[in-house]
């Protein structure tokens, strides 16, 4: 479950972020928008390539003590990133992929609302349902 | 949606809209309603066929309420939880409402809330308040003929999509905010394709004329709503569409004027809070009163036509639609009618529907038209469940009675409800309803000149603030000068 998610736009601000409300939200914040970094980084080196064979799911971004960083990008640069818990060790590659795939589903179908303008801020409470089921269930 | 649910957000959106008038009534109403419409409910169940006007129980549930709503057009809205408590409410004439028996006082309140809601329906086609009685996410027969006829406006073919710009450009004239909007469209578009067919236009459409009224968004789509639960409500959408073309014409006109009135008069009493439909509803709750419903459903008829005619010739695809010379006539009526009651009412969804008109004639017309329609059809409840059930003979007889809206509605309803306030009615609400179309193009007139007005003063105010301003400045420079001389004169 994730801790953090956030959806950043082409031009690196963010249209969606969302934290467990038990965390400093800052935090995760700051944590967001240093791993935007790594993740320009990695679609640069990738970038190299075909562009076609660029895949979407970055992987592990970075890691720090408690958490871990995992990236996202899409075709159009929308970049997904997703923060968790580094002691949920259960948490498994696939299943982070599982979740951004959703995540990006998601995603499509708030652009395909016509009243939603890209680059505003997402407040589709389907987008929202949808990052809650992925959030870590905090009591 | 629960009653206290409905209850609270009642308020809320009032207080969004500001609606003004009617909405507080409206809330207090709708609480009424509420309670008494649970009441009513449990009674209906039982008895469902008490009412005379409840449609035969093979047909959903709506259909009985149909009647009552048809007759009464607006309370389709109010009577979203009992719906056929509403229709008997509604309909005065008709008198014996067994199941809703129980709570006779409730009925008026709602037959005149789901007569405002029913207007406000006919008024703006997004108020199309279903008569669901659990809630009112149902869409009855006229609201559905309605939206149909404005998806047919915008996309000739029923079982194709409208896009997702269309309908953006479409839904922004009801005057609701974007993340309203934006939140209605997540709503009613099950398949997130970007595109609506028709069962997702006309949820969509539905709610739009809900929060118009003042209704909060559902958590959910609500399941009469749902694609697979319209597809099957309506199966036949190129029937209901012809009926609807005859409805919208008699109706529209019916229904504006009716929903002036009864929103004027009953605001509170429609449970629809849409502000637009406030005109409608007026004419509602004059259904509601039967005696002025009677007015209105010949001045609804007139109108009707008017804008039924404005709206058939858009769509050329539209199946044989009354006459053309109908529709123009409606169109004039539905004009007339509309202009007047976005001022007077709700800027939300009068103005939708009023500038429109004058902008977009048809799809303008569709709605009064529509509203209209619907506002004749819940008057003509009797009406309304011939055509469901029969619809092949119900059409002709409406076809015919198109020319002569406010004789056929009348007549339409009589022979199929054998009612005899509908026979009654009709020949009033012919002369009613010319007295109310030739009112309204006054009054749209008249609007039209304030506008201008307002328009020229402002600009005029503008220019001279600014005027002020300068010879404010002016002032001070001169008072610093003066400072700055006094001591060489006082020397």
């Amino acid at each position: 479950m994730a801790v953090c998610v956030a959806v950043i736009a082409k031009e690196n601000y963010p249209l969606y972020i969302r934290s467990a409300p038990t965390e400093n939200e800052l935090k995760f914040h700051y944590m967001v928008h240093t791993s935007l970094d790594v993740v320009d980084e990695k679609i640069s080196a990738m970038g190299k390539a075909l562009v076609d064979q660029r895949e979407l799911y970055l992987g592990l971004l970075y890691p720090t003590e408690d958490y871990k960083v995992y990236g996202y990008v899409t075709n159009s640069k929308v970049k997904f990133v997703m923060v968790v818990d580094s002691s949920n060790t259960a948490l498994r590659d696939n299943e982070i992929r599982s979740m951004f795939r959703k995540l990006h589903n998601s995603y499509t179908d708030v652009m395909c609302n016509p009243f939603y303008n890209p680059g505003d801020r997402i407040q589709s409470r389907a987008f929202d349902s949808t990052v809650t089921s992925m959030m870590i269930q905090v009591c | 949606m629960s009653k206290t649910d409905a209850e609270i957000r009642f308020g809320n959106p009032t207080e969004l809209h500001g609606t003004k008038v009617q909405i507080p009534y409206l809330i207090t109403e709708k609480n009424a309603f509420k309670r008494m419409d649970d009441e009513d409910k449990q009674q209906e169940t039982q008895s469902p066929t008490m009412s005379p006007l409840a449609s035969p129980p093979s047909s959903p549930p709506h259909y009985q309420r149909v009647p009552l709503s048809h007759a009464y057009g607006k309370l389709r809205s109010n009577t979203e939880q009992m719906h056929p408590a509403p229709y008997e409410a509604r309909q005065p004439l008709v008198q014996p409402e067994g199941p809703s028996s129980g709570a006779p006082g409730t009925k008026p309140p709602r037959h005149q809330a789901s007569l405002i809601r029913s207007f406000s329906v006919e008024r703006e086609p997004q108020d199309n308040n279903s008569n669901y009685p659990d809630e009112p996410w149902r869409i009855t027969e006229e609201q559905r003929e309605y939206y149909v006829n404005q998806f047919r406006s915008l996309q000739p073919d029923p079982s194709s999509f409208i896009s997702g710009s269309v309908a953006k450009n479409f839904f922004t004239k009801s005057k609701l905010s974007i993340p309203e909007l934006s939140y209605i469209w997540e709503l009613s578009d099950a398949d997130c394709d970007g595109a609506l067919t028709l069962p997702e236009f006309c949820a969509a459409f539905h709610l739009i004329v809900a929060r118009k009224n003042g209704y909060p968004l559902p958590e959910g789509l609500p399941p009469t709503l749902q694609t697979e639960y319209l597809q099957a409500a309506f199966p036949k959408p190129k029937r209901e569409c012809a009926l609807f073309d005859s409805y919208s014409e008699s109706m529209p006109a019916n229904q504006q004027p009716r929903d002036l009135n009864r929103m004027e008069k009953l605001s509170v009493k429609d449970m629809a809070d849409f502000p637009v439909p406030t005109q409608d509803v007026t004419s509602d709750d004059k259904q509601g009163l039967k005696s002025t419903a009677d007015e209105a459903l010949p001045k609804d008829v007139s109108e009707d036509p008017a804008t039924k005619s404005g709206l058939l010739p858009p769509p050329p695809a539209l199946p044989p639609r009354p006459c053309p010379s109908q529709i123009s006539h409606l169109r004039v009526n539905s004009k007339r009618s509309a202009q007047p009651r976005p001022p007077t009412q709700l800027p939300n969804y009068g103005d939708f529907r009023l500038q429109k008109q004058s902008e977009q004639a048809p799809e303008a017309e569709l709605h009064p038209q529509l509203n209209r329609a619907p506002s004749q059809a819940a008057e003509t409840s009797p009406a309304k469940k011939d055509i469901p059930y029969s619809q092949p003979p119900s059409k002709p007889i409406r076809r015919k009675f198109r020319p002569e809206n406010p004789a056929t509605e009348n007549q339409d309803t009589s022979t199929a409800v054998g009612g005899p306030a509908s026979a009654a009615t009709v020949k009033p609400h012919a002369a009613v309803q010319k007295q109310s179309s030739k009112q309204k193009k006054a009054i749209q007139t008249a609007i039209r000149k304030n506008k201008e007005a307002n328009a020229v003063l402002a600009r005029l105010n503008s220019e001279l603030q600014q005027q002020l301003k300068e010879v404010h400045q002016e002032r001070i420079a001169l008072e610093n000068q003066l400072e700055q001389l006094r001591p060489v004169t006082v020397l």
